[in-house]
């Protein structure tokens, strides 16, 4: 019961370019344009050795706010599983998808690509940028 | 409510009046609609798609028991908060947690009447961080915090019965008040157990300060003082020079129990009661009050266990006003006063005499001018009157009729409701004199100017709240929409805009720029920071134990599936409580929980919340549960099942969601 992307209605998929809810801003243009949000760029995310205390907590995130629907392996459960996933994608990228969620799915054509396949919405679970950076070093680990 | 009014033949030639016959006399309507609405009304209250509204508008149910909220200028309904009644869309009053909000000394209340939306303050201007309302049917004060726009406490008051004159505040939130309506007797059963005809001598009333912590929005009575026996129908605090000072109006002073329809309505005057706070808060500092039974419950809402808690108190410290002279004094009223609103400069209070043809305005200073100066004119049951004349500031004469309420605007107005002759009355608050008019449809009771009860009025609007709608909308059976009017009150005169359709009783309403409660919203609980016993944090926690007969749940939501989806185990017997926590954190990404055959409701869950909803099966069988709120594309996918077996039943408890490709 829980293939997941696949099936479903796309009629009653989460509306196309819906707005950016960004977290900070509380005027009422905020809520009226997407992509607005500034996408980290490579120069933003740099890896060095594997940390394990970051792996740690990166993974205790994981727990509570994405394993619902991401495993460790490459079954897709609601989303793609992880495995290998730091090999098949820019840490910038994962970083986007992770901090930027809604532009990344208003924008970028990979993520769109994802989206049609799974006709779910991945959800911005606004981790703060460390907790995204554990988690990206977590996905080292896979 | 829509009470018939008394017509007499004499009152018929009034315009105004007449509408309230429209079906029978289609010759007396008023001004039409298209006479009074001008060309440019539409794009004054036109809020184009995805842009914001400029004031929130906080508006009572009335007889729903709720608040609802909407957006001004386009009067868009954004949101209805529970308060006092149990609400079918949030699970509020039906969730495991949420139904002690609902618990009084009387046990579980599902429906109570609220009346008057107050605005918590700031030196004296709303500061856009909480809601009071009152409760009245079974006395009550709930807060509603405006970042959450949920109802955050709610304390009972003892000793008190129609908690009418409920719950204005002083200018730092210091307090909020609530004073009786109904003066009952009040001790021990024996006391209590008293012929309705002792009235005079056995019945008393009472005004209670409450006090709001700052932090945590938890109340408790400071003091409740014990007063004679009348109505007490509405108040508000001093400011300014006034400051410490709290004004009371009353109705009743002829202490009549039966027919008060004629039997109150005798006297040429009633009284505004002014109460000396600051002396009184100093009095139950200095030990002189009284610890006198008073059993009441004060039920708060802790955000991080998403769950209601529950204190009991038995008794209430009360100050006798006799023991305590310069506490109390009377001022006469003219007719039964209804309104009791000091304005922005705090120098003057208006009474507004709902039987009156007239508007009393007092003065603060000549008030303490004749206290100091013992210009009274005698006692009522022991509290000394002050002489009418000597607090007079001045009467505005011949104003309409009937005078219900008063707000204000900035540049020295007043604006005061008329229900009999159904229309708004702005006048200069010192030179007393009449400056505008203008109809209602139809027979406003309330009125609201955003910020017009404060030292500081925003202005802009003045909306009416009415009490009658009549034909103003599609017709709906006998049971029509209830309404508001919003005005113009930016140039000379006074220019309808729009009408609006409203929930419940618009009772009364106040009014905030957006932009001091924007800033405050919760947009999604944090998940690390739930403290809910029951909270399974990630799927991994998700599971199923029993304890005896009860069996619990630990589930999990997210788009789109629950962990447990397949629970087996359950028998006939058992008591299931589903302790559903929403995964999600991001904004507006509910799940509902809904299961065959529960007699109790659903729920509704934010992200990051637990919520628990009871199901006690019925019959054996396997039953479909599923998500109530349209969370994605695969919504309709969002389910599962639960197996009942017999109470002899041997099949071990699980439960589990199974992928068919979990390879790891
Ligand atoms: C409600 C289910 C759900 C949750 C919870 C969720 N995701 Fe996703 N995720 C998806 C879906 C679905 C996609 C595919 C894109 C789409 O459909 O929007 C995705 C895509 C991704 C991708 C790109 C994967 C790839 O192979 O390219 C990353 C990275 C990602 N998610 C990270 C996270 C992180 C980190 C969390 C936890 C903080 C998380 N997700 C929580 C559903 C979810
Ligand atoms: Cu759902």
């Amino acid at each position: 019961m829980m293939t997941a992307c696949g099936g479903g209605d796309a009629a009653n998929a989460g509306p196309p370019g819906a707005p950016t809810l960004e977290k900070e801003t509380s005027s009422s243009e905020a809520a009226s344009s997407s992509g607005k949000a500034k996408l980290l760029t490579d120069a933003d995310v740099t890896l060095g050795d594997i940390d394990n205390g970051m792996v740690e907590k990166g993974k205790t995130t994981y727990d509570v706010k994405c394993q619902a629907c991401h495993s460790m392996g490459e079954n897709r459960v609601v989303g793609p599983g992880w495995k290998g996933i730091t090999t098949r994608r820019k840490p910038e990228w994962i970083m986007n998808m992770i901090v930027n969620t809604d532009a990344m799915l208003a924008e970028d054509p990979e993520a769109q690509r994802q989206l049609e396949q799974c006709l779910v919405r991945m959800p911005n679970q606004n981790l703060s940028m460390d907790e995204a950076r554990q988690v990206l070093e977590f996905m080292r680990t896979l | 409510m829509k009470r018939p009014l008394l017509i007499t033949t004499g009152t018929m030639a009034l315009a105004g009046l007449a509408f309230v016959l429209v079906n029978t006399l289609p010759g007396c309507r008023p001004t039409t609609t298209q006479t009074v609405v001008t060309g440019d009304a539409a794009s004054k209250v036109y809020v184009k798609p995805g842009t914001h509204d400029e004031f929130y508008n906080m508006v009572s149910g009335g007889f729903s028991g709720q608040l609802a909220v909407y957006g001004l200028p386009s009067g868009r309904l954004l949101r209805e908060v529970p308060v006092f009644s149990v609400d079918p869309e949030t699970g509020y009053g039906y969730s495991e947690e949420t139904k002690g909000m609902l618990m009084t000394s009387h046990g579980f209340i599902p429906w109570d009447d609220s009346h008057h939306p107050e605005l918590s303050q700031t030196n004296g201007v709303p500061d856009g961080k909480w809601c009071f309302i009152n409760g009245n049917n079974t006395p009550r004060i709930a807060l509603i915090d405006l970042g959450t726009f949920r109802t955050h406490s709610i304390i009972e008051i003892p000793n008190s019965a129609g908690n009418h004159s409920s719950p204005f505040t002083t200018g730092n939130s210091e307090y909020v008040v609530a004073g009786t309506r109904f003066s009952v007797p009040m001790g021990d059963d024996a006391q209590r157990d008293v012929p309705i005809s002792s009235y005079k001598e056995t019945f008393k009333g009472t005004v209670s300060f409450i006090h709001p912590e700052p932090e945590t929005g938890k109340m408790s009575i400071a003091f409740q003082i014990v007063t004679p026996a009348v109505d007490f129908d509405l108040s508000h605090a001093g400011k300014g020079p006034s400051e410490g000072w709290f004004f009371f109006s009353c109705y009743n002073t002829e202490q009549a129990y039966s027919l008060l329809e004629v039997n109150a309505s005798q006297r040429d005057k009633d009284f505004i009661m002014a109460v000396n706070w600051k002396m009184a808060e100093q009095l139950a500092k200095e030990g002189k009050g009284k610890r006198v039974p008073g059993k009441h419950y004060s039920n708060w809402w802790n955000d991080k266990t998403h769950s209601s808690e529950t204190t009991v108190i038995d008794d209430v410290l009360q100050l006798d006003p006799k023991e305590h002279p310069g506490l109390l004094y009377f001022m006469p009223c003219p007719k039964s006063p209804h309104g009791c609103d000091v304005d922005p400069t705090g120098k003057y209070i208006v009474g507004s005499g709902k039987l009156a043809a007239l508007i009393p305005v007092f003065s603060f200073e000549k008030m303490q001018k004749a206290i100091a100066g013992n210009e009274v004119e005698g006692d009522f049951a022991g509290i000394p009157v002050l002489k009418y004349e000597s607090v007079l500031h001045g009467e505005v004469k011949k104003p309409g009729l009937g005078p219900l309420h008063t707000e204000f605007d900035a540049n020295g107005n007043a604006y005061t409701s008329f229900f009999v002759s159904s229309e708004i009355v702005k006048w200069n608050v010192e030179k007393l004199e009449v400056v505008d008019r203008v109809p209602t449809y139809y027979s406003i009771g309330h009125l609201c100017v955003p910020g017009g009860d404060s030292k500081q009025p925003w202005g802009k609007y003045v909306i009416a709240y009415n009490k009658i709608t009549k034909d103003r909308y599609l017709p709906t059976g006998p049971e029509l929409t209830q309404s508001a009017q919003l005005y113009s009150i930016d140039g000379d005169k006074m220019e309808l805009l729009l009408d609006f359709p409203t929930t419940g009783e618009p009772h009364y309403a106040q009014a905030i720029p957006a932009d001091l409660v924007k800033p405050r919203e919760v947009k999604f609980f944090k998940i690390e920071e739930n403290q809910h016993p029951y909270v399974a944090k990630g799927e991994k926690e998700a599971r199923v134990e029993r304890n005896g007969n009860e069996v619990h749940v630990w589930m999990t939501s997210i788009r789109s599936h629950f962990a447990p989806d397949n629970i087996e185990g359950v028998k006939l017997g058992d008591e299931v409580y589903f302790h559903v926590t929403n995964l999600e954190q991001d904004w507006d990404v509910p799940h509902g929980f809904a299961i065959k055959g529960a007699a109790n409701a659903e729920l509704l869950i934010m992200p990051g919340e637990t919520q628990t909803l009871k199901w006690v099966p019925t019959r054996v069988g396997v039953w479909p549960m599923y998500c109530t709120d349209f969370c994605s594309a695969l919504h309709q996918e969002m389910q599962g099942y639960v197996r009942v077996s017999p109470a002899n039943s041997t099949v071990p408890l699980k439960g589990e969601t199974v992928s068919v490709d979990a390879g790891v």
